[in-house]
């Protein structure tokens, strides 16, 4: 299996990083980071587009970030009607990296405020899929 | 530099459920052009297709189109960068004729939205964001531009109402555009008390879906000369990118890559944002009309909220936008909405708008963006 397991429904079946999806399995959000420059990238990439070099590490997202923005869906795409609502955010590090993701259930749509601290969780998806989540720390 | 003018303009009528295929549907926005240029097929030296695909089965659509409107031997191809598709068809046109490989330009832009469902439609739109990691948490055009509302409101105080009251000006003015697809005034109460979509956008936040179809004929300065009695001059073309990934960016507030195109179209016209005496934005969303009078410099950032609360934004104000209804009430088929918005500009520089006409209007500008801001065109159009 390769990144056809990622979220509810993946629209790409292998990457060079696929190994997210594992790190995922195993309870770790990471991204990777340029071993030549040092540019940092979430998600993650195979290839820096600072430098172009390939030739990356992976470093766990950890920490608390601050919700920047976010939405509630009250209406799905095909294949996601089954979740609603739901709401999507973007999450921002201390040191700028940014993460896209859903906001976990258990915050209430009142206890949600811009600037609130958030952490990206690794979750289990029904069918084998996996993903993250923010929650709170 | 020699000058490059527009000499024709047409379209379709904007419409819900299109009674008739792709080409019957383009033949008619390129029909209206052409009559409106004087022209015939053998006249027009090049033809660049613009469409978002996926939304019809035709592959590599240029050819079928060529064949169609009778304009085969000349080459022609496609060009994509799905809602801004045709302004980034009018800078290549421009672009081919400064370079003299051609004199007569057609740029043509469709969209048959309704061969497919709503919900697929949704669900392709949403795949015009980073599929590999946005999409698979269900994420759809609408929550994207919710979450610049969000931040808006966040940072400048904008409110539900200063959104609705932009979808209650474009309903006033698609009430009197013929081609229009939503022809029905929309009261503040109306559109504050719509469902929500995904919040804080509502039902009327969001741009009608429509089928249509958009032409516009580019000339040299000589040919425009030679052709036309009122040609319409491209005075400045910006255009520019940013991350399609909602990670890469730096705000939600605002859209860099229409920030970037309208400091280059400014500069190359020679003209600033106090120059321009109508405008048409890009609002597939009131909350992307909201950032556009911030992103080309009509209002402070967080300011463009008195525009529209002190009604600076319909005609008889500052700076008349979206006076044929916009993408919100005229209807937003995502290939031919560029060349639509064009055409609207042409005919107000032309004095020939209608019940829609800004008077006295010399300076136009098409602010056009493609996807979730990730690919910005303005365009600043003059007439003598
Ligand atoms: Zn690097």
């Amino acid at each position: 299996m390769g990144f056809d397991r990622f979220g509810t429904v993946s629209f790409v079946s292998q990457s060079k990083v696929d190994k997210f999806v594992d790190f995922l399995d195993e309870g770790k959000v990471m991204g990777t980071k340029c071993k030549s420059c040092g540019a940092k990238y979430f998600p993650p990439r195979n290839d820096c587009a600072q430098c172009l070099s390939s030739d990356v590490e992976w470093f766990e997202l950890t920490g608390t970030g601050k919700l920047a923005t976010y939405s509630k869906l009250m209406y799905a795409p095909s294949g996601f009607e089954k979740d609603l609502p739901y709401r999507i955010c973007v999450v921002e590090y201390p040191d700028g990296v940014k993460a896209f993701g859903r906001i976990s259930a258990a915050i209430s749509d009142d206890d949600l405020a811009i600037g609130m601290d958030l952490v990206a969780v690794p979750i289990k998806l029904s069918g084998n899929q996996v993903a993250y989540e923010f929650r709170r720390p | 530099m020699q000058k490059v003018g527009i000499i024709g303009v047409g379209q379709s009528a904007f419409v819900r459920g299109y009674e008739g295929s792709i080409r019957e549907l383009v033949f008619e926005g390129f029909a209206e052009a052409m009559r409106d240029a004087q022209l015939k097929p053998q006249d027009i030296q090049a033809s660049i297709i613009c469409s978002a695909p996926e939304y019809d089965k035709q592959r590599t659509p240029a050819g079928l189109m060529a064949e169609y409107l009778g304009l085969n031997p000349q080459p022609t191809f496609y060009i994509e960068s799905v809602c801004s598709s045709s302004s980034m068809g009018l800078r290549v046109a421009y672009s081919m004729i400064q370079a003299g490989l051609h004199e007569v330009v057609a740029v043509i832009g469709f969209q048959k939205m309704s061969e497919i469902s709503s919900a697929e439609s949704q669900e392709r739109m949403g795949r015009g964001a980073d599929i590999m990691w946005e999409s698979p948490f269900g994420t759809m055009m609408p929550a994207y531009y919710a979450m610049h509302a969000r931040a808006h409101m966040n940072t400048y105080g904008t409110t539900e109402e200063d959104l609705a009251l932009i979808r209650v000006k474009a309903a006033s003015y698609g009430q009197i555009n013929e081609k229009a697809v939503y022809r029905k005034g929309v009261t503040l109460e109306k559109a504050l008390s719509s469902d929500p979509v995904s919040t804080p956008l509502k039902v009327f936040d969001c741009c009608a879906n429509a089928d249509g179809s958009s032409c516009i004929i580019v000339a040299s300065e000589k040919m425009a000369k030679k052709l036309s009695p009122k040609p319409v001059w491209i005075l400045g073309l910006g255009a520019a990118s940013a991350p399609i990934n909602m990670a890469g960016r730096t705000t939600f507030t605002g859209l860099t890559c229409a920030r970037e195109a309208a400091k280059q179209a400014y500069e190359m016209a020679g003209v600033g944002p106090q120059d321009i005496d109508v405008a048409e934005v890009h609002d597939c969303f009131t909350i992307a009309e909201m950032m556009a009078y911030e992103d080309l410099g009509f209002a402070e950032p967080g300011k463009g909220k008195e525009l529209i609360r002190n009604k600076e934004t319909y005609i008889g104000g500052k700076i008349p936008v979206n006076v044929d209804g916009g993408l919100l009430s005229k209807g937003h088929p995502i290939g031919a909405t560029g060349g639509s918005q064009l055409r609207t500009i042409t005919l107000q520089l032309r004095g020939e708008a209608g019940p829609m006409q800004v008077d006295g209007a010399k300076i136009g500008l098409v602010h056009n963006i493609g996807g979730v801001g990730i690919y910005g065109n303005v365009t600043i159009l003059g007439r003598d």
